[in-house]
Parts: structure tokens; sequence; C-alpha cells
């Protein structure tokens, strides 16, 4: 079901069937927060519009716009999307939904920490505003969409000189010195992040870490002084990508080639924006080199205090064989008032890994103690995986956001897979 | 929900107390299983079993069934969904029996196809539409190799199954789109308390082979599952030999 308009939404969920409905964007989660057996998924990609005000960068946007259509508009007139993840390819509803973060959470915070309004369309098919503070707001900044489905919103965005970051690049040969060169010097950085090597070969940990800011035009050459956004992609993934293409011995080897790349040392680089903050959707659907099933994301956070946790996560995986694709280390900064928003202060890591190999499900339910132990919680957006308990145990305010839902949702019209694996 | 790593949060056994769906319920515990529904006759493996697998995470619930009375499956099958989704439910009942008494006695024969296919038949499609309501999940069914070809020695129960796998294959196909994934299991000889006695057959397997096989098949959404694998083959085979000489074969 396709809804393009706010009626068709209202519509959608005054008859939602039984098992419910739940709004789904460009479908980058990683686990089944957006699907819904049994019940009705919501397609709010045709929710388009986009409205800046150019004096004040205040932009009230649909909740089907893709952050990459947003960038498209408000880049060249000066203003720049004030968080974003790896990838574009998602909608400002889903960003709400997940409560998103970026290499600039540490300085900027989460997604929603920029919205500052929000119209949601309520279980019972009536529009409310939200306004930051607002009960309502904050369970439904990483509500993962069952508190309603966000229509449009209003996010105050960056403004920007140059469509250009400066960039400095450190090669680090082992997970300790990288740690502690992002601890002692990230603040120095709006953006921050680490790329890991997490291949079966090699010195386990070391890393290439990627620090910068937005350029300032005073700070470029005329000839490079720009605004203007024009990602391209370099390639598309085939819609058919057979199982197993990204395995051990690919794996391993596309994390030495990145990490023999990267140079030891490199300041103040220009890169545009797009190569510094999306360099996976340079491949367009990057997500189907994962081949039809096979790879699972898991990411956690942990307190600072609780380092730890990111070495032994790379050694047990390792012991088992298991390489991951695509690892990133970052630090977040303060929470959010999000009721089950996951950024909290400390490490967080994301490894992209393969389900196949045996003695998997074991070492993740092994980790999944230590960072319940340690006082962290995993990323809702990326879990597949994780148990109701696990859930129970790293969301402290887990127990509020279901007094809201069941008040605001008591016949459960907003449903998902997720939500029932997990009792949200 | 089945998560990422194929693992059930819940799981309906009817049949529970065989053995291929004990060391099945054992293969799938774990902190992500949390609903385990036993259906079986009353019996004190039952009762055991569900103790055995109880824990702080998973509950179970144990239910009266009995496979040759289809007038009682509706309830059953109401009490097995009434905590919610079942992510993997297994028909695991069955009755071999032994030609000579079929033979000696033709009302035993028809009661091992009231168990063995009227049965399967009662649950599947119950299950099945509560399967489709869902709109997720993975019915299992356990045939047999004997369905595969009829043979002088135990055509009774061959027939039983045969029946069986037909009428889940068949299921298989109708709910294909529906989110739900049906398998088909056709073990050879399994060396189970329900073939005590019975000189083994070659490439006979033990009921941790054929659960292992389960879950595999599960991870890997088969619709049709042998155990051994090797046995596709030898059945295939089997399929081609004429009448006259696979009546002459000492099997």
């Amino acid at each position: 079901m396709v809804a393009t308009n706010r009626e068709q939404v209202s519509a959608a969920l005054s008859s939602a069937p039984a098992r419910g409905v739940i709004a789904r964007g460009l479908g980058r989660s990683y686990g089944d927060p957006a699907q819904n057996a049994g019940g009705e998924v919501l397609d709010t990609t045709g929710l388009t519009g986009i409205a800046l005000d150019d004096t004040t960068g205040m932009v009230t946007v649909a909740a089907g716009v893709s952050l990459d259509a947003l960038m498209r508009v408000c880049t060249p007139q000066g203003w720049w999307v004030p968080v974003t993840p790896g990838t574009r390819q998602v909608t400002v509803g889903g960003a709400i939904a997940a409560d998103v973060h970026g290499k600039n959470h540490h300085v900027d915070g989460t997604f929603t920490a920029h919205v500052t309004r929000m119209t949601l369309a309520l279980p019972d098919g009536t529009d409310r505003d939200l306004y930051p503070g607002d009960a309502l707001f904050n369970a439904t900044a990483g509500g993962m969409g069952l508190t309603g489905v966000v229509v449009e919103a209003d996010v105050q965005l960056l403004p920007i000189t140059t469509s250009l970051a400066r960039v400095d690049t450190d090669r680090f040969d082992d997970l300790d010195s990288l740690m502690a060169a992002m601890a002692s010097g990230d603040d120095h950085y709006r953006y921050s992040v680490a790329w890991v090597d997490a291949g079966t070969r090699g010195t386990l940990g070391r890393g290439i870490l990627i620090r910068g800011d937005h350029a300032r035009a005073a700070d470029v050459p005329d000839r490079k002084r720009t605004l203007a956004f024009d990602p391209g992609t370099l390639a598309t993934v085939p819609a058919l990508v057979p199982n197993g293409l990204l395995n051990k011995a690919s794996i391993t080897a596309l994390n030495e080639a990145w990490f023999r790349k990267a140079p030891r040392q490199r300041r103040d680089e220009l890169q545009s924006l797009t190569a510094f903050f999306h360099p996976l959707d340079m491949a367009r659907d990057w997500n189907r080199m994962y081949g039809p099933r096979g790879f699972l994301q898991y990411q956690f956070v942990v307190p600072d205090t609780a380092g730890h946790v990111v070495q032994r996560t790379l050694e047990e995986l390792r012991t088992i064989g298991a390489a991951s694709f695509l690892t990133v280390l970052k630090r977040f900064g303060g929470e959010g008032p999000g009721l089950l928003s996951f950024p909290r202060p400390g490490w967080t890591l994301a490894l992209d890994i393969p389900t196949g190999v045996p003695g998997m499900a074991d070492v993740l339910d092994d980790l999944d103690e230590l960072v319940i132990a340690s006082g962290g919680r995993l990323y809702l957006a990326k879990d597949s995986r994780m148990s109701p308990r696990t859930l129970e145990l790293t969301y402290p305010r887990l127990s509020q956001f279901r007094a809201l839902r069941a008040e605001i949702d008591p016949n459960r019209r907003l449903n998902s897979d997720l939500a029932r694996r997990l009792d949200l | 929900m089945i998560d990422a790593l194929s693992r059930p949060q819940s799981v309906a056994v009817f049949g529970a107390t065989s053995e291929i769906a004990g060391s099945l319920l054992q293969r799938l515990r774990g902190p992500a299983l949390r609903h385990i529904v036993l259906a079986a006759r009353p019996s004190p493996t039952r009762d055991a079993l569900a103790a055995s697998l109880r824990t702080d995470t998973a509950d179970v619930t144990v239910l009266d069934f009995d496979a040759s009375d289809p007038d009682s499956h509706p309830a059953v099958i109401d009490a097995a969904f009434a905590q919610g989704d079942i992510d993997v439910t297994v028909i695991a009942f069955g009755v071999l029996g032994n030609q000579a008494d079929f033979d000696a006695d033709p009302a035993s024969a028809v009661e091992a196809a009231q168990v063995n296919y009227v049965g399967g038949v009662s649950v599947g499609m119950r299950v099945a539409a509560r399967l489709r309501e869902q709109g997720h999940g993975a019915l299992v069914v356990l045939s047999s190799v004997a369905g595969e070809r009829a043979r002088a020695s135990n055509y009774v129960y061959g027939s039983t199954k045969a029946g069986l796998d037909v009428f889940a294959t068949g299921l298989g196909d109708a709910l294909h789109g529906s989110g739900v994934h049906v398998m088909v299991v056709r073990p050879g000889f399994v060396r189970t308390k329900m073939t005590d006695g019975l000189p083994e057959a070659p490439l006979s397997v033990g009921p941790d082979d054929v659960a292992d096989a389960i879950v595999n098949g599960l991870r890997h959404q088969r619709a049709t599952v042998y155990v051994p694998s090797t046995m596709r083959f030898v059945m295939s085979g089997l399929r081609h030999v004429p009448r006259s000489l696979f009546r002459r074969l000492p099997i």
C-alpha cells in the first residue's frame, strides 16, 4: 500500500487489519522494523515536498523524502542536513523513527535533536503536531514507527559555505592507539569515525581514523570553491547477486586493501561531502552486495569505561572465523530524550557479519551479555536477533514507551515484526 | 519471529514425545526460544520433556493430543496458538505398525491410516490456516521414503506416508508467497523405539541426524529434505527400477 498524501495515511491507519500496519520508507533498516507479517505495510515514499526558508535554514519536509533528495535541494543553497547516517538513501520519516546518528553525534546528537516540529498521524487516524519535550515526541524519536506515522517534519539545517569537507586521515596499527587517539582528539572535530580491520588475518583492530569538518569558503582556493552537490554513482549492483560473493577470503582481502590504500597521515584534504559521508552510496543499491541472505549487522554502544568490549568482540568473531565486511567504530556524545533512542555516551561498534558461520549465534549471545553487563545496548534499526530480555535490560525507558504505546494505540493498529519479536 | 540466525522464538510439536521431536527441541532451545507447545498423549515422557525444556526465559505449554481423533483437533490447535504466533510447527506423530499385524487385523491398518494420514491432514489444514493468517512461520511434516515407492513388506505404512507427503507437498505450493514455509522431511530408516527390533536398513540414521537435517533445512528454507541426504539419489534410482525387478529386491 502506497501513501501519497496525509488522507491516505489516515485511511490506512483507520482501516488497519488485525495484525496492524507499519510505515516503510526506503527499507534500509537491517532487521525487521519495516516488515509486518500478516499485516499491512504502508510505503511512505510517496509523501514528498520540501519547503526551505533559505534565510533561516529551516526546512519543512515530507516524511517520504530521502536525505538524498533533501541534500540535492538544500546544499546548493548553503544548507546541510545536520545529521546523516552512512547512506543518504533513508527517508526523513525513517531517520526520525530510528533516531539515526552520524559521524557528528559527539557534537550534534541524533537526527531528532534537529527536528523542531513533526506531524504524526496517530493510530486513530488524527494528526498531531509534536514539539521537542512532548512525551509523544520523545516516544516517536527512535520509536521505530510504533507511535504513529510521521508525515512531515521541520528540521533546522546547518549553514555551510562550500559543499566540501576538510578531512584529516590517520592510520593506526592497533586498536589501542586508535582508540587512544579517538578519546583524546575527537573533540577537536565535528565529524569523526574510524574504520576497523576485522578480517580474519592481519593485526586485529588496526584502523583508519577519518575526521573533519565542513570546509569554509575562506579555506578553499577559488577554483575549488563550490556549493554544488552532484553525487555520482560509480556502479549499480545488479539485482541478482549470488550468495557467498562476500566470504571470509574476499572480505579479508577487501579489508587488507582498504587498510593499505589509506595514508599513514594526511591533513586538510578537501573531499566532496558525498565522498566523506556516504562512500557506500557510490555503488547504487549497495545493499544488494550482501546477497539474498546471509549477513547481519551487529551494533552496540558501551560506556567509555567498557572500551575492552570492542577488542573482545573483534577477538571473539575472529576465533570462529567470522570476518566483518565493514566495521565502524565511533564515540557517541550525550544521550537524547528519545525513549528508545540508541545512542548514549561511549563507544559504538558496528559490524557486518555473515550469518552462516558456525557458532555465530552463541558468540553474539555471549557478546550481548557483555553489553548488558557494561550498561550498553544494541541498535534497534540494525538488530535482527536480540532477545526481548536483552532489550528489557538495556533500554531503561522501555516501560515508559510501552505504557505510552498502550495508551495511544490500545488496539495495536501499528505493529511490526520487530515489535512482535521484542515485545515492544 | 524467526530471527536472522534462523532461530525460532516459538515452536509447537504435534506428537512431541517422538524421539525425533525430542532431538529437534534440544537443538532449538537457547536464548531465542521462549515459547514451546508440546502436543501429545499424556505420558511421563511428555511431562519429563516439558520439565527439561522449561527455563526462566522459555515457557512450555503441554496439550493433550490424540492424532486419531480429528474432532478434538480444532480445540488443541486453538490452544496451541492461544499465546500468539508460532514460528515453527512440527507434525511428528505417526505409527509404523507391522505388515503381518495389518494383514491379521485390517482394522489396525485403518487405524494407522487414521493417525498418519487423516491426522496429518486434519492438523495440517488447521495449522496452515493459522500460518496463512500470521503471514510467517514454518510447517515441518515428517514423511518417509517409504511413501515414495510401495514395498510389499510395509505398503500400508508406505501408503499413509505417501498420502501425507503429497498432502504436505501440495500444501507447500499452495502457501507459496504467503510467507509460510512448508518443509517435507523424508527420512530413511531411523533407529528409534518405533523401529526397535527391526533389521537395520542400509543408510539408517538416528533421531539426532533427522533433527540436524530439519534445523539445516529450516535455515535454507528447503521444501524437501532427505535424511541422510544421499537417500535422495537412492530413491531417485529406485523409483525407476522396473516393478518386476523391484519386487524381488531385498528391501
